[in-house]
């Protein structure tokens, strides 16, 4: 453990800062892309259906097979990672906006437009602080599965965690497997967390649980 | 009740959604400064389609409502619902706000400084006598009549002169019910706002209402004070929604006892003899006699058990007259007269003029009349259902006292000399 560490420590930081830098702007991106459309979306609910089918095929497509294909339209490294990961966290970001701004009672919609909300204030003061439990568990849920795909982002020279585990893979280097694996999992759990601690402070008082 | 200028009046206006589906039609009406209105009707009838159209919650098909003389298809919706109070079917309070929050949302839709919203609801929670802590605490919080409370005084916090309310109080218990009816009631009359309000509760209509709108189908029914209401429904339809009981009260109400009483009263002078009264009785089927003089004065009463006990010693109707006997003038109001039959269990109450002249009676068969008539109709020709009232066996024609008390079982408690 400690030679692992002596031998590898500096990579391990600089390879992890790489996989949460990686994993933080694709999730960030699909939070700025995801929320409002998923908000937009309920003002057209034809259309919303049409959407979120279409990003549930996109979801269904491989990982490798999805990082394959960003490197004709824009190289290897970390842009093409970036535009896929953004890619997936999509879907269950847009879902839960869409379901959790759904699920907010009629009656509270109602009842904001009767007193004069317009249709923007109804939609910041009243749905998203109401659907918010649901849209945080959906951008949760995207988090971790951005940071444990970021690690085959090293496949197309995106760097990440996944260059210590696929050398180890190559090398037959178990210690480097395990050195990889275990960073990417404590990085999805703390980011777990973090944004569980968020979560709460985003949440309406009466709807914490 | 008014100046000259409505504050509210719609003008053929009818509500058709998609498919045909007529929600109101031909809606005119016509509301003043200060007014009450209760929209009343049946469950589909049209209440809320009319008051949503109000604050433009629901766009009309064709016609114009006019706000303080304006057609409000012209303003913009947004400013109009913040000038206009509004407490939706199931309150609405908004869960995470406080009741802070609730109370001044639409104050702080319109921009007012923090204090003077501080103000505005530190005096509207006193208002409705709950405490001033209660500001920061979430409705949750609150039982369901408190929050009915706040829901009420948020529909006032931007001094709104008009406010709407659908079924406020629909799911409350009678007694906070009553006491939040009492209260609106106040609010409305200390503030002189203008308040529309939907229920399906005749007895809240009554009592809140200075007009109450009648629907049924997407129809106005019938337009008038609750007085108006009751005195002359327009209809079987309106009848049924007030209900006999009160119908019959309100008849009651209204009526003098001359107009329902039976004209020529089984009666006998004092000089007559025993034999005569009791076949008379036996003769007219009834168990007492109204005795009075020759000029037709009231003077009291004979009644079977008095004649059977006093049979061997008494031999004219003088000696065994009873004198104390309760009756009323023939333009005393129907309702007391009512009362002292049903409840204190009389038999029948004698009617007399001015001078003490005997005009008729009113008997227990009589108000069944009257109950028959406030449930059926007026027209009913009374003919063969009147069997149907199995205790009063053919009392239809019997000028006198019922013949269904054959037993005279209690004497009139309520006893004036005659
Ligand atoms: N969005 C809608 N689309 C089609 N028809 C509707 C719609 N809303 C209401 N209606 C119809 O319009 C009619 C009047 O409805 P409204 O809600 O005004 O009744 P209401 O008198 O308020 O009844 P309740 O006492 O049940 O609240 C009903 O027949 C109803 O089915
Ligand atoms: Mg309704």
């Amino acid at each position: 453990m400690i030679d692992f560490l002596n031998a590898h420590g500096s990579e391990l930081v600089t390879k992890t800062w790489e996989q949460l830098y990686i994993s933080a702007i694709a999730l960030l991106l699909g939070i700025v892309v995801a929320v409002p459309l998923g908000i937009i979306l309920t003002r057209f609910p034809k259309t919303a259906k049409v959407v979120i089918s279409i990003a549930s095929m996109l979801q269904t497509v491989p990982s490798l097979a999805l990082l394959a294909l960003m490197i004709p339209i824009f190289g290897i490294g970390k842009l093409p990672a970036v535009v896929a990961l953004f890619i997936y966290s999509l879907l269950p970001i847009l879902r839960n906006t869409y379901i959790g701004m759904e699920d907010v009672d009629p009656v509270l919609k109602d009842s904001a437009k009767g007193m004069g909300m317009t249709n923007l204030q109804s939609i910041t003061q009243v749905e998203v602080p109401m659907a918010m439990p649901v849209i945080m568990a959906g951008i949760r849920l995207s988090a971790v599965y951005v940071i444990a795909w970021a690690t085959l982002a090293s496949y197309i020279g995106a760097g990440g965690l996944g260059d210590l585990i696929f050398s180890g893979l190559n090398l037959f280097q178990p210690d480097l497997i395990i050195g990889g694996t275990i960073p990417v999992t404590l990085l999805a759990l703390l980011v777990d967390y973090l944004l569980g601690k968020l979560e709460k402070r985003l949440t309406p008082i009466n709807q914490r649980s | 009740m008014t100046e000259d200028n409505p504050i509210l009046v719609y003008k053929d206006v009818a509500k058709i959604y998609k498919g045909g589906n007529v929600a109101v039609e031909h809606i005119n009406l016509t509301i003043h400064k200060g007014d009450f209105v209760c929209l009343i009707g049946t469950s589909g009838s049209g209440k809320t389609t009319t008051m949503r159209m109000i604050n433009r919650m629901l766009e009309p098909t064709s016609g114009e409502i006019l706000f303080n003389g304006e057609d409000i298809h012209t303003s913009d919706p947004v400013t109009l619902r913040r000038h206009i109070g509004y407490v939706i079917q199931n309150i609405g309070l908004m869960p995470h706000m406080t009741i802070y929050e609730n109370i001044t949302l639409v104050p702080k839709l319109l921009k007012w400084p923090d204090d003077k919203r501080r103000e505005k609801a530190e005096e509207l929670i006193k208002l409705v006598e709950l405490p001033k802590e209660f500001l920061d605490r979430y409705p949750s919080e609150l039982s369901g009549g408190q929050q009915q409370r706040v829901g009420v005084i948020r529909a006032l916090a931007a001094n709104q002169d008009l406010i709407l309310m659908d079924e406020p109080f629909g799911a409350l218990d009678p007694i906070t019910r009553e006491s939040l009816q009492e209260l609106v009631k106040n609010l409305q009359e200390k503030l002189g706002k203008t308040v529309v309000f939907v229920t399906h509760d005749m007895d809240e209509a009554l009592k809140l209402a200075t007009k109450i709108v009648v629907m049924d189908g997407g129809h106005i029914i019938q337009d008038a004070s609750p007085e108006e209401i009751l005195r002359h429904p327009a209809n079987q339809f309106v009848e049924e929604l007030i209900g006999a009981e009160r119908l019959i009260q309100a008849r009651a109400d209204v009526t003098t006892v001359d107009q329902i009483m039976l004209k020529n009263p089984v009666s006998i002078t004092p000089g007559r003899s025993l034999g005569e009264a009791i076949r008379l009785m036996r003769k007219r089927r009834v168990d007492t006699l109204l005795v009075t003089d020759d000029e037709g004065y009231l003077k009291g009463f004979i009644d079977v058990e008095s004649l059977d006990n006093n049979y061997s010693r008494a031999t004219s109707v003088s000696d065994i007259l009873n004198t104390k006997i309760f009756y009323v003038a023939s333009d005393t109001l129907l309702r007391d007269t009512v009362d002292r039959i049903l409840k204190r269990g009389l038999k029948y109450v004698p009617v007399v003029d001015k001078a003490g002249k005997l005009l008729g009676i009113v008997t227990r068969a009589a108000l069944v009349d009257m109950v028959y008539d406030t449930i059926w109709g007026d027209n009913g020709d009374g003919g063969d259902d009147d069997n149907d009232d199995t205790s009063q066996p053919a009392t239809d024609d019997v000028t006198g006292v019922a013949a269904g008390h054959n037993l005279a079982t209690d004497t009139p408690t309520d006893h004036k000399e005659a």
